[in-house]
């Protein structure tokens, strides 16, 4: 417990990460989507691609990403882009698939432009996936955190790991470990609240038959 | 002067050909059915008439005016009421005046008085999973109507719902028809709902999809109660059947 102050300070550092990192995966994963969804060509081209990134390791490029980057933050938020972009341009890529193809039928009859066929349909189809991309990658950017900070760093939860480590110090590596999945629950928690707020008509379960 | 007018169109995918030298002429607050059995082209024909396919050959007229392959000007409702679950039932019908950017606020208060006129007070902040089928259909054509105010295409809008609710549903639906001055052209393969609802019947043959006959209903609107129980109800439907 003495050492409350010195995690809660690594911790600061990791959030920071995770944050940043999650915030511009996200960024780059909806980009990414938009514009596969929106070019066919590009959807072809890229998709064997996107899905050779995720089969890299994480652990392997670490290190490389340190060489190219140094020890600052730049190779640890570059990481967790690289893993947290994937489960939401995967997500919204389904989901933008998924939209109702009747649906879209009838707004074009009415006039509406392709943007306008995105933002009321397909945007919104999508959000149920876009929610469950957006856990994983909650879960991934904190994880993501702690192993490109094993690898070399200055603080973060990561690197305190790897000192308790050499010093013996399991009761302080298990008090770590909760931390750290502490934070991804709360992160994850967060999105769940998000959702419940962006997505109302879901809550409304009760039904009145009318006519 | 006829309010739609489709002439002479035919269309083709491939070696299929779905429509064959189709013209139909619908006046001014009338109701025409396109009776035919499934499969025969007619949802093909509504594509033409809004505008999202384009003839091989022939016209579509509004008011006169050509609108052969432009979107925008008529719209459809279909069997789904594709409601978008995820905006109330007063953004729903506001939909159109949205595309036209139309503002929020402006758009709803615009639909508001058609909720009374429509039977769909009390729905506007509902979303459509808390309602029934038949609502759902009623908040769908009033989605369409609020985009043209003036013609409604409907592609058997009321198959998907049960005998009873269906029944109170045409008897709506004449009633809101009279009200707004709308326009319909309504397909169905319901023989005995053609006959209930219409002024007049195009009769449609499957592949290639062609107008066989033409009949006109002469009883006059509203129609009686018992109309479908009477001597010249099944006259009509024994002429259909032997045009079918």
């Amino acid at each position: 417990m003495s050492e409350f102050p010195l995690l809660l300070e690594n911790s600061v550092i990791t959030l920071q990460e995770a944050f940043i990192g999650l915030l511009l995966g996200v960024s780059v994963g909806f980009c990414v989507a938009v514009l596969m969804d929106t070019f066919n060509a590009l959807y072809k081209a890229f998709y064997p691609l996107l899905i050779i990134t995720q089969t890299i390791p994480s652990v392997a490029i670490a290190p490389l990403l340190v060489l190219w980057f140094g020890y600052e933050m730049t190779p640890k938020i570059v990481l967790i882009v690289i893993s947290t972009f994937f489960p939401v341009t995967v997500g919204l890529l389904d989901g933008f698939r998924s939209a109702d193809k009747d649906a879209i039928g009838l707004l074009r009859s009415m006039g509406a432009s392709r943007i306008q066929v995105f933002r009321y349909i397909k945007f919104p189809s999508a959000l149920p996936q876009l929610f469950s991309g957006l856990r994983i990658a909650a879960a991934y950017s904190v994880v993501g955190a702690v192993i490109s900070e094993w690898l070399g760093g200055f603080g973060g939860l990561g690197v305190y790991m790897t000192r308790v480590k050499k010093a013996f110090a399991f009761d302080k590596m298990f008090a770590v470990i909760f931390l750290i999945s502490a934070i991804s629950l709360a992160l994850m928690a967060l999105v769940g609240f998000a959702e419940k707020k962006c997505m109302p008509y879901r809550n409304t379960n009760e039904k009145e038959k009318k006519v | 002067m006829n309010k739609l007018e489709v002439k002479n169109i035919s269309k083709s995918f491939g070696d299929n050909h779905v429509l064959n030298d189709i013209s139909i002429e619908l006046n001014r607050g009338e109701l025409v059915c396109l009776l035919g059995v499934s499969g025969g082209g007619k949802t093909t024909l509504f594509n033409i008439i809004s505008g999202l396919l384009t003839p091989d050959k022939g016209q579509v007229l509004l008011d006169g005016n050509n609108i052969t392959n432009q979107p925008g000007h008529i719209s459809y409702m279909l069997q789904k009421d594709l409601l978008l679950p995820y905006r109330t039932i007063e953004d729903n019908a506001a939909l159109p005046l949205l595309l036209k950017g139309v503002k929020k606020k402006e758009a709803r208060m615009q639909v508001s008085p058609m909720f009374r006129q429509f039977g769909l007070e009390g729905t506007q902040k509902k979303y459509p999973a808390q309602l029934s089928g038949g609502m759902r259909q009623r908040a769908a054509l009033l989605r369409t109507y609020m985009f043209s105010k003036d013609v409604a295409l409907l592609d058997e809008p009321f198959s998907a719902l049960d005998t009873i609710t269906k029944s109170s549903m045409h008897k709506w639906y004449l009633n809101v028809m009279e009200k707004i001055q709308l326009s319909t052209l309504f397909i169905t393969h319901d023989i005995d709902e053609a006959i209930l609802i219409s002024d007049r019947i195009y009769l449609l043959s499957g592949s290639p999809g062609e107008i066989t006959g033409e009949i006109v209903i002469k009883e006059p609107k509203p129609r009686r109660e018992d109309f479908n129980l009477t001597e010249e109800f099944l006259e009509y439907k024994r002429k259909i059947l032997s045009l079918l």
